[in-house]
């Protein structure tokens, strides 16, 4: 092997490693998107996801958004002073959340709670053989455990976005008015007239979006663990990474789509 | 001539370059209870799987009742089995009751929820597990216990063909004499068909009707259980009495 075969290998190794786990996931997802469509559904196991991905995400989610807002006025404020334009924090503010931080930070802080945490859970289930036990029970493990993941994160994730929204614009008011010294009729005034429909349902179409990639992640790495303590541990890291990586490039994709057209 | 419930028709088995199962054929007669020994790493587990369609044949055959397990039907085929795994599989999140009932509470074989609790409270007393452990969760459970519980689930549907899996490892010996007396006394009152995949000698002597021992990835020796003492087989012998010297290597 020559020295240039040598430095190319590894690069050629992970670009097909890389290609091949990315077919993976794809057909996974596919596999998903088909079995939602068709019975048995199981209602009972979709309301609980709803209750642990949305109800149990709030406290992070909204945390997350109002701490959020609150520094986003204080920067937009400082900012904007060098060009005189210290009365746009209100409209930035609301604009900056409900297009790109409210969905994309808590599509962030959902994929370390809820992708870490299905990795964990279906991982743990696969090395112990309980999905071969449902399997064996005559249950479909990506209809009873994939599909109910994967449609109570697409449907609560833009419930999610839409009250972390609301708080991350109340997070800046709350600086805007005891700390910056806006008025509040003004405050809230500005907001309301520069926020358009399209800016919330743009940033609620990428919340969905960020939420069916963050249970698929978890499902996916969580079913293909490896062995033991590792295999899980891995696993579990693997679907937080990657939710993250794909929450910021979809989110790029989406924004170009919709904003510059 | 009857035609065997399980028939193994030269199974191969791989995973890459290892070579797990390298030819293996038996027949599995309806209503017997045939025990699979053989050391660590040699492939019964996976015998089980592959019948179960959990893990795909790379070469050869398996028939149930005659019929290719690969063409059937999933979910008819599947209901005929149960089994009991080797550590149990209980589902954390579930309840005992919810466990042993779970066929019962889903699919082709749904009854009403009334019905499948009384009915999984039936088996669970069946293995010896009191009604007030119905409620409780498996991590609540021994190690005893929750193999009771696993019992009671595989055969909570009636099938026609169980699949034991290291019933009895992890137990201290009264607990596994225990799990061995059940699961005959449940495979004969039954009348099904039972695989038993085992290294534990005392087991393979009170479950079995007939023993096969796997070695180097194929069926190195089969008989009825009486003849495990007389077999004249170099393998065999050394497997049953335990013997670090013999054919076999004691390091693989």
């Amino acid at each position: 092997m020559t020295l240039l075969q040598s430095l190319l290998s590894p690069i050629g190794r992970s670009t097909l490693g890389l290609m091949a786990t990315v077919g993976r996931i794809s057909s996974y997802a596919f596999a998903t998107v088909s079995h939602i469509f068709r019975p048995p559904f199981y209602l009972k196991e979709l309301g609980q996801q709803i209750l642990f991905i949305g109800y149990f995400s709030l406290p992070v989610v909204g945390l997350t958004a109002l701490f959020t807002g609150g520094a986003l006025a204080l920067q937009i404020y400082a900012g904007g002073s060098r060009f005189n334009a210290e009365s746009a924090v209100p409209s930035i503010v609301a604009i900056g959340m409900v297009r790109e931080l409210g969905p994309v930070l808590g599509g962030l802080m959902v994929a370390g709670r809820v992708a870490a945490s299905i990795a964990a859970e279906l991982g743990t289930m696969k090395v112990t053989e309980q999905i071969d036990a449902l399997v064996t029970l005559s249950t479909h493990p990506l209809k009873y455990l994939t599909v109910p993941r994967v449609v109570a994160a697409t449907l609560t994730m833009p419930i999610l976005a839409g009250i972390g929204d609301v708080i991350g614009i109340f997070g800046g008011y709350l600086v805007g008015t005891t700390r910056l010294g806006f008025n509040s009729a003004a405050y809230i005034s500005n907001t309301i007239d520069f926020l358009q429909s399209w800016d919330v349902t743009s940033g609620l179409i990428k919340a969905a979006v960020f939420g069916f990639i963050v249970a698929m992640m978890g499902c996916y790495h969580g079913m293909n663990s490896g062995r033991g303590a590792q295999g899980v541990g891995k696993a579990t890291t693997n679907a937080v990474v990657g939710a993250s990586v794909l929450i910021l490039t979809s989110n790029y994709i989406l924004t170009e789509l919709f904003f510059t057209s | 001539m009857t035609t065997p419930m399980i028939q193994f028709q030269d199974v191969h088995k791989s995973f890459g370059n290892n070579h797990v199962l390298r030819g293996v054929n038996l027949d599995v007669m309806k209503g017997e209870s045939m025990v699979i020994i053989g050391g660590s790493g040699t492939g019964k587990s996976v015998l089980i799987k592959l019948v179960l369609g959990l893990l795909p044949i790379t070469s050869g055959k398996i028939l149930v009742d005659g019929h290719d397990t690969t063409k059937d039907e999933r979910d008819a085929f599947l209901a005929r089995f149960g089994m009991l795994f080797q550590g149990g599989a209980l589902f954390d999140s579930l309840p005992v009751w919810k466990n042993v009932a779970f066929r019962l509470l889903r699919g082709s074989l749904k009854r009403p929820k009334d019905e499948a609790r009384a009915i999984a409270i039936e088996k669970l007393r069946r293995v010896g597990l009191k009604e007030r452990v119905a409620d409780l969760y498996p991590a609540e459970l021994s190690g005893g216990m929750q193999k009771r519980v696993g019992l009671a689930r595989a055969i909570a549907a009636e099938p026609e063909i169980i699949f034991f899996d290291e019933p009895t490892t992890g137990l201290d010996p009264i607990m596994s004499g225990v799990i061995n007396e059940l699961v005959r006394e449940i495979v004969v009152e039954m009348g099904a068909t039972a695989m038993t995949i085992t290294h534990d000698m005392s087991s393979v002597r009170a479950i079995a009707d007939r023993v096969a021992m796997i070695h180097e990835g194929v069926v190195q020796w089969q008989g009825p259980v009486g003849d495990l003492d007389n077999s004249g087989d170099p393998y065999l012998d050394q497997f049953i009495n335990a013997r670090a010297e013999g054919p076999i290597e004691a390091v693989r």
